[in-house]
This record gives structure tokens, sequence and C-alpha cells, in this order.
């Protein structure tokens, strides 16, 4: 066994996966977005005063969080249909991603609102603002900044669980190096670019989180 | 709880701004104030000392409506506070009610509580703003009013980060006064301070006292503070009202052992 590297071959294929990447940074976005605003909605439902709705919210996302991303993404694919709800690889794919991640952004969301001191909702109190208010305008942007290296994380990992969209046919980076294999038989090149690719897309994101990070704490002026 | 014995609404005769009436409050199995009655005047100011854990600051905290109580009534302006009238009775208050009495009330804390992530001028537009559905003109105008007033407006685009404890707490003082309150609260508003600030945020409230009609109730340790601007002193001893006096009677001829010991305890620290 030999590693005979092809620099034609791999220029080649090169543009196919970069649009491939392109797919991914897309699946991973909207993706990302849904989890950000369903993780948001999850939080601030477990803070509720309401005890059944929490208790089955939290055991829901409980459930999302131990089970695989693979069987939730054949799942909403696969068994959607069966009760009326079809929809494309590329929607089911997003939703999966987005609901499982919500459940993650959510814990994240949630340390962040407890780590804002109890004292900043009694001013608010004390001021007689309503609870909305409280929440998006004083205790929200002070969590921000304790959820920011947990959103980062997350961001980073939902990157990485795209190739599992290939399961059911969205033609991100991975299916687009299996499909590259599966024709000309040669496998090294795809899948380290596929590696460098990803590689190259996780490691500015990190950075980026830390400055965004920075930046938000000092725009907040804290 | 039998709450047909209190009335729904005190006599337009015997209004006090504030009335505990059997007010008790516990947290599980400690009982923390124990069938407390306490009236307050329009325009007082009342003291509240007393040994640490002896229910000063939970009294404060009950009528902000941050805690909520086991028994009793509590009474603003005549109207209850912790309960609402409904179908003739009282029941317990909802969030409505609350928020709707809440509005006479202000509070400062002993650690400012400011909103860190707004400067001094936006942490105090942020309630007329947003509660009291003021303009931002009006509100900034109002808030600056105040700043002036506390000294604090050369500082007024500062986030709380870069003020001194003093200056945090003049800048809070300011916040609660732009709500126009009626009553307003001071929770050991000196004690996390240096030495060598607190008289600048005394200073405030005594300006308060002389210029303001506000019924103030201020919880403290300073003896000579309270002395100087109560119109009563409350000793605080265990969750109930050991004595209570104009403040030259109170500490020229103190009635009660446990206050006499206080008062000699904290003569001994000065
Ligand atoms: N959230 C709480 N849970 C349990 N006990 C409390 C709580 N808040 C206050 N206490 C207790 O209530 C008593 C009175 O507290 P507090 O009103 O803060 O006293 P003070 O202000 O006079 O020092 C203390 O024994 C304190 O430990
Ligand atoms: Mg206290």
């Amino acid at each position: 066994m030999r590693f005979d590297w092809n620099w034609d071959f791999t220029l080649e294929i090169l543009p196919r996966l970069l649009r491939a990447a392109l797919n991914t940074l897309i699946a991973a976005g909207v993706g990302y977005a849904l989890a950000m605003v369903l993780g948001l909605i999850f939080a601030l439902a477990l803070r509720s005063p309401w005890r059944l709705p929490r208790t089955l919210l939290r055991e829901g996302l409980e459930f999302i969080r131990s089970t695989p991303l693979v069987v939730q993404i054949f799942f909403i694919f696969y068994v959607g249909p069966q009760i009326g709800i079809t929809l494309s690889p590329w929607v089911a794919g997003m939703i999966a991603i987005g609901l499982h991640y919500s459940a993650y952004l959510a814990e994240v969301y949630r340390a962040g609102i407890e780590a804002v001191p109890r004292g900043q909702w009694e001013a608010c109190r004390a001021l007689n603002m309503s609870t909305r208010d409280s929440y998006f305008r004083i205790v929200l942007p002070q969590a921000l900044p304790h959820a920011i290296p947990g959103m980062g994380n997350y961001l980073v990992g939902i990157f990485k669980d795209t190739p599992m969209l290939s399961v059911i046919g969205v033609t991100e980076l991975m299916q687009a190096a299996n499909s590259i294999g599966s024709e000309t038989y040669r496998f090294l090149e795809p899948y380290t670019l596929v590696g460098v690719i990803f590689l190259a897309l996780s490691l500015p994101t990190a950075g980026l989180v830390r400055l965004g990070e920075r930046r938000l704490r000092s725009k907040l002026g804290l | 709880m039998d709450l047909s014995a209190y009335p729904l609404e005190l006599p337009e005769s015997d209004r006090p701004m504030v009335r505990f009436l059997n007010v008790t409050k516990s947290y599980g199995s400690l009982v923390v104030l124990d069938n407390l009655n306490l009236d307050i005047q329009r325009g007082e100011m009342v003291s509240v000392i007393g040994p640490s854990g002896s229910g000063k600051t939970t009294v404060l905290r009950m009528l902000m409506t941050l805690e909520t109580i086991n028994g009793g009534v509590i009474y603003v302006d005549g109207k209850p506070l912790t309960h609402m009238v409904r179908g003739g009775r009282l029941v317990p208050a909802d969030e409505a009610h609350l928020r709707r009495m809440r509005a006479s009330i202000g509070m400062c804390f002993q650690h400012f509580n400011l909103f860190p992530h707004m400067t001094a001028l936006q942490n105090c537009m942020e309630g007329p703003v947003q509660v009291l559905g003021l303009s931002k003109a009006e509100a900034r105008a109002r808030a600056e009013d105040l700043l002036a007033m506390v000294g604090m407006i050369d500082k007024k685009d500062q986030h709380p980060s870069r003020l001194s404890g003093g200056q945090q707490q003049r800048v809070a003082i300011a916040r609660a006064l732009a709500m126009r309150p009626r009553i307003m609260l001071f929770d050991e508003v000196t004690s996390a301070l240096d030495p060598e600030v607190i008289g600048e945020v005394t200073e405030v409230i005594r300006k308060l006292v002389a210029e303001h009609d506000l019924t103030m109730l201020m919880v403290t340790h300073q003896m000579g503070f309270a002395r100087d601007i109560s119109d009563r002193i409350c000793f605080f001893y265990k969750g109930k009202i050991e004595e209570q006096a104009p403040p030259e009677q109170f500490f020229a001829n103190p009635q009660r052992e446990r206050t006499q010991q206080f008062l000699r305890a904290v003569k001994d620290a000065d």
C-alpha cells in the first residue's frame, strides 16, 4: 500500500468540493440560526412558572440530547412522511440539526442567565419593569457574554456534524467526497481535502468567537 | 389563612402611607418576622436598626414585593399591597396588581444593583422610558436633573464599572427617584462603601429628607445619621419590634434592656 498523491486530480475535484462546502456552510448556518432561536425559547420556557410544561420540556430536551443526531435525522426524514409531513432532505436535515443543537444551546443560555446576579432581577422589580423587559433589556444582554464560549463550541460542533446529512442525501461536503470516491476509486485526495476544508472552517470560527466575546463585553461596558 | 378580619381598604381617617398588619414571614420553619405591626405616616422618615439577622432587610423586601408574605396584610396608602379585592374578599395579589401598587415604591440596595451594561444616564432613563412610557427627551431631562441633584451629572456617560461605590450608590438613588415613587426604601446603602465616601451618599439622603415629601424607610448601622434625620427609630430584635421612639428619646433614654445592650455594643464598635 502506498500513498500516491495526485495534484492534478486534487485541483480537478477542488471546485466541486468547495461548492459542496458552501452547502455545508449553509446547512450549518441555517441549522445554527434555528438552534439559537429555539434554544432561547426553550431556555425561557424552562424558567416559566408553569410546572407541567416545564417538566415535559426538560424531559424532551434531555431525550434529544441523549439520542444520536443521525437517528433524529433519519426519524424526521423517513417517519415524517408517514404522519403526513414530507420534507426535502435539506429541510429535514436543517430541522434535525437545529432541533438537536437547540437542546444544547438551551442549556448554555440557561447557565448564562443563571450567572446574572439576582440583584439585577431585584433592581428590575424595584423599577417595576415587566418580565419581558427584564429579560430582554437587562438579563439577556448580561447573560450573552457568559453564553458565547459555549455557543462557539456548538457552532464548531454543528459544522462537524453536517456530514451526517449525507445519510439522507444532502449534497454537503462529505456526500460530494463520497461520490467522487465511488466515481474515480480515488479516496485519498477527496477525503484529505474534506479534512482540510473542515479545519479551514473550524479554526477561524474559534478565533472569531473569542474576538466576538471580547468585543461584546467591551461594548456592554462589562 | 383567614383574611376576613382584615379590611379591604383602610378608612380615610386612619390611613398611614404604609401599614404592616400582623405580617408574618418565614423561610421553611424559620420565622423571620413574627406578627409585625408597623405604621409609617406620610412624609415620615423611619430608620430601622437592629442586630444582623433580625429581619430588617426582610421588612423592606416585603414592601418592595421582592418577597411574598406568609400571614397578614401590607397596606400602601390604604390599599392592600400583598392582596387584592376579588368578589368582596381579599385574595393574594396577582402580578398585575403588584405592578400597579409597586409604582409608588422605590428601593436602593446595599450593593447598588446598577445595570452594568448601561451608562449612569441610561440607568436612570430605563424605567421612565420602558415602564412609565416617557419619551426619550423627557426621560433624559428628568434623569439629568436627578443626576445633577446627586452630584453625578459630569459622570453621566460612564458605565458603573468606572464609578466608585459612593458614585454608584448616588446613581442608584437617582435611578429610583426617576420613577417618582412616594415611598423610598434604603437597605444599608452605605454598608458596602469605603468610609471616606459614606458622607457623599448620606448627604444625598439628607437632601431628600429636607426637600421632598417622600415617605422613607431606611435600614442603617449609622446611629448618628439615623438620629439626625429620622422622625422615628425602630429597633428590631429577632423578627419583632423591640422598641420604637423618636430619635432623641430613643438614644437618650432607651427603655428596653436589649436596646440598651445593642446601643452599648455599637458604641463600643465605633
Ligand atoms: N432567602 C432566604 N432563605 C432563608 N432564610 C433567609 C432568606 N433571607 C433571609 N433569611 C433569614 O432571615 C433572617 C432575617 O434576615 P434579614 O432580614 O436579611 O436580616 P437583617 O437585614 O436584619 O440582617 C436571617 O436569619 C436570614 O438568615
Ligand atoms: Mg440586612
